[in-house]
């Protein structure tokens, strides 16, 4: 590993891409992801990459597709409302079975919303990023470090599996710093991309990306295809951080930036002598349902603590199948939850347990 | 026995899919005639789009990818950025180009973005039945003009070569047809050259069709084509609006 140095989040992943081998970013301005394409802007020149800002977010997205098509490793970033412009592009490129890497900073919605951080896209990341039966490699960082790692393993996974990646962050984690070690330089081994469309060269049959299947059969017998590789991505990349959970009585489920402030909130619970443990989600799909079903025979209350009105919530309660109570606590619209304000829901749990 | 004409080597087997009459075909094959000559079929990545000509990555015997609807030139300058030394095309109908794709299509260009764009202006979209489109001239009928195209509702027809001709990135913008073998020589004459300035790094390049759509005009292919001459040209000049490689010798 290299020397530890300070950087903002965005920053970090920014760079953290071009040492996984990115050398394609495609952007357009949307606060709080910001950072990213003015540091891609500075840095791709420097190592003989493209940096280009898009007409719209549309077109982002779609230049990816293109730069993905080509066999390239490519990114863009966006805050919400700009991933909801890229949806249509998304559903394309899961469809033609093309890896990429799509970041989303998120913000405050609906609409317009507001530019402070938020996990009010936890639904449109996991269920529904676009039209049609598909899936993206969804990835919550917690800390600067993940958002660091997180990119060559989620270029990783994406070109193995042929799915698109998403990095869930937020407007917390964008602009927070924190100290990040780099790994340190190698090539990453790429997969050779023999489905490319670089050229045939008269050397092979033509390469066709397409999403287009007018026989309903056809296009069935794809779409299954693909779900059989989901299956195989949950059977294998379900990720989740557990902390004190093996003799919890109640478990805190939270990710990314709501995860921090939960940690928080079970030490001052640990401390006044109440058993809290916390599962934090790293992979948002695959959902780790593993980690939450193991948990379900010794947790009596599970907290889901998130940065919307009750999202990821919906997937703790399915692991759960009515076994231990599940309720919910979140802020939305920008506003972030205190360690106190967590600590105190995790009270009212044991209060009521006690009675 | 001398072979005096065949199929170019750049176009598959697959059978076209375009009604009779529809001059699709005749301008795919200026396409594949030009990529055979130039000897770029191993390095050419073309870019279908939504519409009738969707289906030309089945037809181009080079590598294709199929853009979402108007993005086509977003598509291309993903591919172009990450293949500098490949030639990049899009083959985009009006309703594509010109409507849903016309950011896409302004920016490409500005930007000088080094593809080929071949425009197909058949005056309607036709994949999905007869709806106007950005080019249906004043006063057509088509499905959602029922009573002809009302300027005053409807706004009016984009003339996509004069407006991209405006643009520095523009390299080449040049109105064609092929109603004639005397217009058919002079559209594979403009492809190539939007194929050549590709290759010699000159920035955007566009060659708009006038087309026809016979069985969404409701005419025969022998008057779609009379149509086309007495409406569609005197609207659409043929002509070149810009082209640098002129600039330069004059």
């Amino acid at each position: 590993m290299g020397e530890k140095v300070l950087m903002k989040g965005n920053e970090a992943l920014a760079e953290a891409a071009i040492q996984a081998g990115c050398r394609h970013y495609f952007g357009y301005p949307i606060t709080p992801q910001t950072e990213i394409a003015a540091y891609m802007s500075k840095r791709m020149p420097k190592v003989g990459g493209c940096f280009l800002q898009a007409e719209s977010e549309v077109a982002a997205i779609n230049m990816v597709l293109g730069a993905s098509s080509a066999g390239v490793r490519a990114m863009t970033s966006s805050s919400s409302p700009g991933i909801s412009l890229k949806s249509e592009g998304v559903s394309y490129i899961a469809g033609s079975d093309l890896p990429a890497l799509i970041i989303n900073v998120q913000r405050g919605g609906p609409g317009l919303g507001g530019i402070q951080p938020s996990q009010s896209d936890y639904w449109q990341a996991t269920k529904a990023l676009g039209h049609g039966d598909f899936q993206l490699f969804v990835l919550a960082p917690s800390t600067i470090q993940e958002m660091v790692d997180f990119v060559s393993l989620g270029y990783e996974v994406g070109e193995k599996y042929r799915i698109p990646t998403m990095i869930l962050s937020d407007g917390m984690l964008g602009q927070m710093m924190e100290p990040v070690e780099f790994p340190e330089a190698k090539e990453t081994a790429q997969a050779e991309k023999t489905w490319a469309t670089n050229g045939h060269k008269n050397k092979r049959k033509k390469n066709i990306i397409n999403s287009l299947y007018i026989e309903p059969q056809v296009l069935e017998d794809l779409v299954k295809e693909r779900f059989e590789r989901y299956e195989k991505i949950k059977a294998t990349e379900q990720r989740a951080e557990e902390y004190l959970v093996d003799d919890a009585d109640i478990v805190v489920v939270a990710f990314g930036a709501s995860a921090r402030v939960s940690r928080n909130a079970v030490n001052m619970a640990r401390e006044a002598g109440i058993k809290a443990g916390l599962i934090r989600p790293i992979t948002l799909w695959p959902f780790p349902e593993n980690t939450i079903k193991k948990a379900v025979s010794h947790t009596k209350d599970f907290l889901c603590v998130e940065m919307n009105m009750g999202q990821m919530v919906d997937d703790v309660r399915l692991c759960v199948e009515g076994k231990s109570e599940v309720s919910f606590f979140g802020r939305t619209g920008g506003m972030i939850p205190t360690p106190e304000e967590v600590f105190n829901e995790i009270k009212k749990l044991s209060e009521k347990e006690a009675k | 026995m001398a072979v005096v004409f065949d199929k170019p080597k750049a176009l598959t087997d697959v059978p076209f899919h375009y009604c009779p009459g529809c001059t699709h075909g005749i301008v795919h094959r200026l396409v594949a005639e030009v990529i055979d000559e130039l000897g770029i079929a191993g390095d050419t990545v073309g870019v279908a789009s939504v519409g009738c000509s969707v289906f030309s990555y089945n037809y181009f015997d080079c590598d294709m990818v199929q853009a979402p609807h108007g993005r086509a030139p977003a598509v291309a300058t993903g591919l172009k950025r990450s293949l500098p030394d490949n030639v990049i095309f899009t083959y985009q109908g009006d309703g594509d180009l010109a409507a849903i794709g016309m950011a896409e299509t302004v920016h490409a260009a500005t930007r000088g973005e080094n593809i080929t764009v071949i425009f197909i202006n058949n005056a309607i979209y036709g994949m999905t039945g007869g709806q106007m489109a950005p080019t249906s001239l004043p006063g057509q009928v088509t499905q959602t003009t029922p009573y002809g195209r009302d300027t005053s509702v409807a706004g009016h027809p984009i003339r996509v070569c004069e407006l991209l001709s405006t643009l520095s990135g523009t390299a080449l913008a040049q109105r064609v047809t092929v109603d004639s073998v005397k217009n058919v020589n002079i559209a594979k004459k403009a492809i190539k050259k939007a194929f050549e300035n590709q290759i010699n790094k000159r920035g955007y390049s566009i060659v708009e069709v006038l087309s026809t759509c016979p069985t969404n005009w409701g005419l025969s292919p022998e008057e779609a084509l009379k149509w086309l001459q007495n409406n569609m040209i005197p609207y659409y000049p043929l002509g070149v609006y810009k082209d640098v490689t002129a600039e330069k010798e004059a």
